[in-house]
C-alpha cells in the first residue's frame, strides 16, 4: 500500500507532457466528475446509516446487559410485602447493584404517554414494578427465577432481552447493509470510470498510433489517461463529499433522544470518516483506469 | 542493425514477397524502389517492428522481432526515425511539440531546444512551429515527419516517400539532412519512386538502389 501511495502521489504531481499528448475529452471529463460527486455523496450518507445503526445497536445490547424489570402482580393487600420480599431477595442476588420499587409518580409517568395525565393510578390494580440494575456479567436468570417462584409467587422478570434481542440483530443487519451499499458504491463507481476510459482510449485511437510511433510505452501512454480520471474522481469525490457532510450536519437534530431518524449523523470523530472518501475514490479511479488503459492497449496493439 | 532473413510477409491471402533478405549496417544507404502495391510500405514496417514477418526472421538491435514484446519495440524505435507515407500527427499540439515529441515520451525533453529550432528552420518550418498539423499543408507535414524522424539523432533512418509532395529544391534540401546523418554513421533506408532524388544521392553518397517487385527483392540495375 506504501509503495502505491507513492506512485499514486508521484502520479498526482504528475507529468503534463504525458498528459498533454492526449487531447482534452470534454463529455467523459464531466461525466466522470459528475458521477465521482453522486457517489461519494450517497457513500457519505450510507456511512453515517451504518454508523447511527452501530450506535443504535450497542446502546441497546448495552442497556439490555444492564437492566430488567421485575413486576409484582398480587391482591392490592400483598403487593407492599411482596415488593419488600422481592427487593431483599434481588439484593442479596450475586451480579445486581441494585433493586428499586418504582415510586408510583415513575409508574405515572411511564404511562402517561398512553392512558394521560389523570390516571388514577392508585385506584388501578397496576403491577409495581422494580427497577434492576445488574453488575459484572449480570445474575443468573434461572436460579433467579426458582428463588422467586418460591419466595414472591406474584413476581414476573422481565429480563428486556426477549423483546430487544431481535432489536439488536435488526440494527446490526442494517449496519451490514449500509457497508454492503458503499461497497456496492464503490464497485459501480470502478465500474463506471472503466467504460469511462475505455470510451477515452477509443477514441483517441489515432493518438495512441502516433505515440507509440515515436517509441512510447504502454505505461506512458497509460498514465495520461490515469492521471486525468484520478484527478476528476478525486475532484468529484470531494465535492461529493462535502455537500453530503454540509447536508448532515444541517439535518434538524429534533432531540428525541433515541430517535433513530434524528440520529442519523456523525458524532465525534465519526466526522474524520467521510473525509477517506474522496482518497478512496482517487485509489478507486486510479485502479479502475489503470486496469482499462492497460487492457485496450493490449487490445490495440 | 537491422536484419532481414529470406523474409516473407502475407496479410493473410497471398505471399506480397519472399526470401527477402536486407542488411542496414550503420553507415550504409539504401534506397527502395518499385510499382505501388509492390510491398514497399509493408517491407518498411517490418524493419522497425510495427509488423512481423510470417515467415524468416527480422532482427532489430539484435533482437528477434517475434520475441519483442511491445516495450521492447518501443525501446528500439527510440533508435529508429520513421516517416510515415500518411504522416502521423497529434493534430491538438503545434508543430513544436509533434516534433520534439519522441524526445518527450523518452523523457529527453531538455535535449529539445536546442534542436529544435535549427532543424525546423533547415527544413523551412520555422515560421510554423506554433501551427497546429492539420493547418499545415501535405510537403509541410512531410518536412516535419523528416524532422520528427531525426531529432532524437536515431542509428537508422527509415523513410517512406520522404518527398512525395515537396518541390525539387526542397527536396534537395531533406536529402542533404540524410546524407549528413548517413555521414555521421547512422543508417539510412529510404523508399521513394522519385528517381531525380536517387540520383542526386547517388552523386554524394554510396547508397544501394533495391528494387521491390514480383515478389522479390533485388538490386536495381544500371538503368539508374
Ligand atoms: N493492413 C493491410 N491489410 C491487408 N492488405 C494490405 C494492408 N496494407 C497493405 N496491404 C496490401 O499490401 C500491398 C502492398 O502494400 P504497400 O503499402 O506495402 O505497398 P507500397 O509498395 O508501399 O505501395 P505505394 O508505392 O503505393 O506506397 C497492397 O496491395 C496493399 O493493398
Ligand atoms: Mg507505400
Amino acid at each position: 500500500m506504501k509503495v502505491r501511495l507513492g506512485f499514486l502521489l508521484s502520479l498526482l504531481a504528475g507529468d503534463p507532457q504525458a498528459d498533454r499528448a492526449v487531447p482534452p475529452t470534454g463529455f467523459t471529463a464531466r461525466l466522470t466528475v459528475f458521477t465521482s460527486g453522486a457517489m461519494a455523496l450517497l457513500a457519505v450518507f450510507a456511512l453515517a446509516f451504518s454508523l447511527a445503526t452501530e450506535r443504535m445497536a450497542d446502546r441497546w445490547a448495552a442497556e439490555l446487559a444492564r437492566t430488567s424489570t421485575l413486576r409484582i402482580s398480587a391482591p392490592q393487600d400483598q403487593v407492599g410485602a411482596q415488593t419488600a420480599a422481592a427487593v431483599r431477595l434481588l439484593e442479596t442476588t450475586p451480579g445486581i447493584a441494585s433493586a428499586r420499587a418504582l415510586t408510583p409518580e415513575e409508574q405515572q409517568a411511564l404511562l402517561e404517554p398512553w392512558f394521560g395525565p389523570d390516571l388514577p393510578i392508585a385506584s388501578l390494580p397496576i403491577p409495581q414494578l422494580i427497577e434492576i440494575i445488574e453488575e459484572g456479567d449480570g445474575f443468573d436468570e434461572t436460579g433467579l427465577r426458582a428463588r422467586l417462584l418460591a419466595e414472591v409467587p406474584g413476581a414476573v422478570l422481565d429480563d428486556h432481552t426477549r423483546w430487544r434481542e431481535p432489536l439488536v440483530a435488526a440494527a446490526e443487519r442494517l449496519r451490514l447493509l449500509g457497508l454492503a451499499a458503499i461497497v456496492l458504491i464503490g464497485l459501480s463507481t470502478a465500474a463506471m470510470i472503466t467504460m469511462a476510459a475505455q470510451a477515452a482510449l477509443a477514441a483517441n485511437a489515432q493518438v495512441i498510433r502516433v505515440l507509440r510511433l515515436v517509441g512510447a510505452r504502454d505505461i506512458y501512454i497509460a498514465r495520461a489517461f490515469v492521471r486525468r480520471f484520478t484527478l476528476r474522481a478525486l475532484t468529484g469525490a470531494a465535492v461529493g463529499t462535502a455537500v453530503g457532510m454540509a447536508a448532515i450536519w444541517f439535518l434538524p437534530s429534533a432531540d428525541d433522544a433515541g430517535s433513530f431518524l434524528t440520529g442519523l449523523g456523525f458524532q465525534g470523530l465519526h466526522w474524520l470518516w467521510p473525509l477517506a472518501i474522496p482518497p478512496l475514490a482517487a485509489v478507486v479511479a486510479f485502479m479502475a483506469t489503470r486496469g482499462a488503459a492497460l487492457r485496450s492497449l493490449k487490445e490495440q496493439s | 542493425m537491422i536484419e532481414l532473413r529470406n523474409v516473407t510477409y502475407s496479410y493473410g491471402g497471398g505471399e506480397l514477397f519472399s526470401e527477402v533478405s536486407l542488411q542496414l549496417a550503420p553507415g550504409s544507404f539504401h534506397f527502395l524502389t518499385g510499382p505501388s502495391g509492390a510491398g514497399k510500405t509493408t517491407l518498411l514496417k517490418l524493419c522497425y517492428g510495427e509488423l512481423v514477418a510470417t515467415g524468416g526472421e527480422v532482427s532489430i538491435f539484435g533482437s528477434d522481432t517475434r520475441k519483442m514484446n511491445r516495450d521492447d519495440v518501443a525501446m528500439a524505435r527510440r533508435r529508429i526515425g520513421v516517416v510515415h507515407q500518411d504522416c502521423q500527427f497529434l493534430d491538438h499540439l503545434p508543430l513544436s511539440e509533434n516534433v520534439v515529441l519522441p524526445l518527450t515520451v523518452a523523457g529527453r525533453q531538455a535535449e529539445a531546444d536546442a534542436n529544435l529550432k535549427d532543424l525546423l528552420a533547415w527544413v523551412g518550418l520555422a515560421g510554423q512551429a506554433e501551427s497546429l498539423p492539420p493547418q499545415l499543408s501535405g510537403g509541410e507535414r512531410q518536412r516535419a515527419a523528416l524532422a520528427r524522424a531525426v531529432i532524437m539523432s536515431p542509428d537508422v533512418v527509415i523513410a517512406d516517400e520522404p518527398t512525395g509532395n515537396i518541390d525539387w529544391e526542397m527536396s534537395q534540401r531533406l536529402l542533404t539532412l540524410l546524407v549528413e546523418l548517413n555521414k555521421m554513421g547512422k543508417a539510412v533506408l529510404v523508399a521513394t519512386h522519385d528517381l531525380n532524388l536517387i540520383r542526386a544521392a547517388k552523386a554524394q553518397v554510396s547508397a544501394r538502389i533495391l528494387r521491390l517487385a514480383g515478389r522479390k527483392l533485388q538490386a536495381a540495375g544500371a538503368e539508374l
